[in-house]
Parts: C-alpha cells; structure tokens; sequence
C-alpha cells in the first residue's frame, strides 16, 4: 500500500435544515482496499455516499480526494473543477441500475459514453473496448446492440459496473450493488465485484446492510447509526467480536441457516 | 405600406429588447440566448421565431428573401414575405443574390451567401441536447461545462444499428470549438455551408423563445468519429430540371405508377441555372 490514503474524510457532517443524516464523521480508504459501511435503514450510508460522489453539498467538513499529483477537497470545489480535478478517477454504482445506465440506448453505448465523454472519438476502438467489457463482466458480447431495457435485473447491474469500471478509476462508490437481486445472482455478481477489484487494484466504498456481503466483500467495516460511525474495524474482528451494543444487536439479528 | 402597426410589426421596445439578445448572441456564438418572445399573427412552428429576428434587424433599405424548404413559392414563404411588405414596405426579392436579408425554413440557399448579407433561420427546439436530457436546468449545466460526449451516443447507435450515420437533418455540431449548437432542420448537405460563412447567420426559436447566433466566419464543425467522418449525403442521379448534382434534391411523386423525379429543393438557384442555359452566350 502507498504512503497516503486515496480518500481521506474529516469531520463530515451532513444536515437537512434541522435534522441531521451524517454527524462528524472521520475515515481513511487507502488504494486497492475494500471499505464496508454497514448500518440500517435511515442511518445515513447512503448519504454520506453521496455526499462524496458530488451529489450532495457538505454542511461542514473535508473529503479529500488524492487526485493526480495534488489533493482535492471534493467538498470545496465545484462541479468543472471537479471534473478537471478528479475526473474519471471516481465511480458511482447506483443500487438501481436503472439510474447509472441509459435504457434508450444499446448496451455498446452505455459502456462506450464515458469513453466519450473523455474525448475517445474513434468508433472501432469504442466498439472493442465495449465487447471487451461485456465479456469481463458475463455478459455474452453477441449482445452489445441490444438495448439493457431488455435484460434481466443482474445483467443490468453487471452492465452498470462495466460502464462504472471502462474508464478505470480508482474509486468506486457502490450503493448497495446486489439489492434487490435473488440470491444466486447475488453471489455470482459478488464473486465478480471481488475478482475486478483484485484484478484493478480498485479502492471500492461499499455501502450495503446485507452483513452477508460486508462479510464477503469487505476488508474493513464501518458501523453507522443515526448519522455517527459507531464502530470500525477489521470485517471479521467487526463481526465476529462486535463491542457496541448496536452492532451486536445487528449482527445477532442476521438469521443463521 | 399598412397604416396603424408600427415599421415592421413590432413595437420599438420589443425590437430593442430582441436586438439585445442579438447582440449577445453574436457576442457568444452558439449560445442560446433567452429573450422574450412575443405573440405574433402566425401560429408557433410556422416561423414566429424567425419573423421576430427579421423584424428585429430589418431596415426601409433592405431587399427580403423568404424560403421554406428551398422554395420562393410555398404559402408559409408567401406570407412572411407579404408580412413585411406590407408592415415594413421593404423591396422583397426570390434572387439569393439580391436580397440583404433571406429568412430561411429547413434550407441554406445553394448559391454562396456573400459579406453583409443575414441569413435568419426559424427553430422548432433550439437544444440539441434536448433528445438526450428533458430537463433544462441539466442541459445549461451541459453547456456550462462543456459536457457533450453523450451527444457521441446517437450517432454512435446509428453507426451500430445501421452501419453509417444516418442523422440526417438538424445534424449537431460544435461552434467555434465551444458549444453545442442545433443547426435547426437543415438537411446535412447544408452543414458545411454554416462554416466560415460570410454572412450573418441568425437563428430564432419563438416557442421556447431563444436566439442564437454565427458572426460571420465562425468555425462550425459538425460532430463524427474519426473512423466515421462526417459525409453530406448524394443522390444517384442529377436534378430533372437543371442537370445539376451539387444541390440538395426533393424527390416528387409524379404519377401513381411509382413515377418519380428528382428537382431542386432551392427553386431560385434551379431556376438561375436553366435562365443561364437559356442565355446565349
């Protein structure tokens, strides 16, 4: 691992007029490491996700991004010279896929629009860059032309991730990628999710409150409740030895088959 | 002249107000200025647009060209021209060459438009990002920073559905390597006389009240692929009337056998040619 963290957030605190969604909160993700936010309904995941995907303005507090060669405080900047700055460096993977692709449009041109918008204007590469994604992410590539209004719940995902990865950043921030999708399905995206992050060397934010997945994908486990990280640590020491009262309560209420 | 309107229609605040946002257009090319439009006594999508752009920059001096779809003779080019020969007394012309000002639906005249004349388009939608994200607030963030890789989409799905692009009127480009700009419907053949014309290109939406502008020689470049370059389309055959095979043709039903022919969409530039043929020499 290098010397300083990819992301690095301080003191963020997140209100909507009187009531608070993120209160104070403080964490490091560091290159290639997989980030686990873990809590339930309402304790403010996803908005701190969006608070650091540009989505939503910060109250108080820093998110530092380390951009090429300097540091950028996604909270300060706005949203050309966050494109500048931070660029494709940055994805989002949307827990719908519906709201990270474009249905009108083929499979081919999900994948080959962010490519385009950083200026790749030569067809015959698109078009191979787009096949070679599908088939990274199984989909069959026989498929490119078709439009994702057509497929199923899993491959728009995986289709979603391939569009997130093409550009090849090195953060992603997943909302809850495999809700919302059965259970063998979840597994398989899972194992894919994992297998790219190895291959790429991706930093992944991952916010799910399916502790199955955490347990699967995470290294590192952040506990939120009402807004405040309450516990971090480890994934396995988090889970199998958790210290506040909250996080026991969630992890013994995971049903065990 | 018709007593009781003022010169050209509109009162003298209302053109001041338009030539404002003229001006910043030409200041900006291929910005969409704001502007309020007013009513006019023709029905929206007939030209309200482009007749309160006219009526903005027309002088007692001027000699006025009206054409819809190429043609001199069509009603709503008949109207226009009407319209300001009688609010405005202008001289109206069908010659390119004569008029100062040519109010154009769907067309730019084949013959070159010279120094000092205007060329006044009418727009149905003025966004050419429109297709692709119905909300405005996003679309001026687009053009605000410059994001207009997804405008690649459509004519890469043309290229992926049917082999070449096939966007064949109201064809996106880039003026002046900043924004994106409708060229409104012309056909694609008459992109490549939007750039580095010497005319002032003038361009009004009376619907969704917008005015754009293209000082002259002003660089506009219409959108391909490096693999797929932009091409203006061909016909396999020349016009019937004037044998040309550099114009933008209509194909006419002539019978109801399946007959058909091909003539020239812009009647003053046929009409030119065969007066030319006729001329001896």
């Amino acid at each position: 691992m290098s010397e300083t963290p990819l992301l690095r957030v301080q003191g963020l605190t997140k209100r909507f007029g009187q009531r608070v969604a993120c209160l104070d909160i403080d964490f490091e993700l560091w290159p290639g490491e997989v980030l686990g936010i873990v809590g339930e309904s309402g304790s403010g995941k996803t908005t701190l996700l969006r608070c650091i995907a540009g989505q939503l303005h910060v109250s108080v507090g820093e998110i530092l991004f380390a951009a090429h060669d300097d540091i950028a405080d996604l909270a300060a900047i706005g949203e050309g010279e966050r494109r500048r700055r931070v660029g494709h460096d940055l994805g989002f993977v949307h827990q719908n896929p519906r709201d990270g692709l474009r249905l009108a449009v083929s499979a081919g041109a999900n994948i080959a629009e962010p490519l385009m918008n950083a200026g790749m204007r030569h067809y015959g590469s698109l078009r191979r860059i787009a096949a070679d994604w599908l088939a990274r992410v199984e989909i069959d590539p026989t498929r490119i032309d078709d439009n994702p209004h057509h497929f199923s719940g899993g491959m728009q995902q995986r289709l979603q991730i391939a569009r997130n990865l093409v550009t090849s950043p090195r953060l992603v921030l997943m909302d809850e990628p495999t809700g919302g999708l059965d259970v063998s399905v979840q597994a398989r995206l899972l194992d894919l999710i994992r297998q790219l992050a190895a291959d790429l060397g991706l930093a992944v934010l991952l916010v799910t409150h399916d502790l199955g997945v955490a347990r699967l994908l995470a290294h590192r486990l952040m506990v939120m409740q009402e807004g405040r990280i309450v516990e971090a640590g480890l994934t396995d020491q988090v889970l199998d030895d958790p210290h506040e009262a909250y996080t026991q309560l969630l992890v013994s209420s995971v049903l065990q088959l | 002249m018709s007593a009781g309107y003022n010169f050209a229609y509109l009162d003298e605040q209302t053109k001041r107000m338009i030539r404002r946002a003229i001006l910043k257009a030409v200041a900006i090319p291929g910005y969409q200025v704001p502007f309020a439009g007013r009513e006019m006594p023709l029905p929206y999508g007939w030209g309200t647009g482009g007749i309160q752009v006219t009526a903005s920059v027309i002088g007692p001096e001027d000699t006025l060209k009206v054409i819809d779809q190429g043609a001199d003779d069509t009603t709503n080019a008949v109207s226009i021209r009407k319209f300001f020969a009688r609010t405005a007394g202008v001289r109206t012309t069908t010659r390119t060459t004569e008029a100062s000002i040519i109010q154009t639906r769907h067309r730019i005249p084949e013959t070159p438009l010279k120094a000092g004349q205007i060329i006044v388009f009418q727009v149905p939608i003025p966004e050419p990002l429109r297709w692709l994200e119905p909300r405005e607030v996003l679309t001026r963030r687009m053009h605000a920073l410059g994001d207009y890789g997804a405008m690649h989409l459509k004519l890469y799905e043309d290229i992926a559905h049917f082999g070449r692009i096939t966007t064949a009127y109201d064809y996106p480009t880039l003026v002046n390597a900043r924004y994106l700009m409708a060229p409104s419907p012309i056909p694609r053949l008459d992109n490549p006389k939007l750039d580095r014309s010497a005319a002032l290109q003038l361009f009004g939406a009376g619907r969704e009240k917008r005015i754009y502008a293209l000082p002259p020689h002003t660089t506009v470049k219409s959108l391909d692929f490096e693999d797929h370059p932009f091409r203006v389309e061909g016909w396999s055959q020349p016009c019937a009337r004037c044998g040309t095979r550099d114009s933008y043709l209509d194909e006419i039903v002539i019978d109801d056998r399946g007959g058909r022919r091909f003539v020239c969409s812009d009647t003053d530039y046929c009409d030119g040619r065969l007066a030319a043929e006729a001329r001896p020499s």
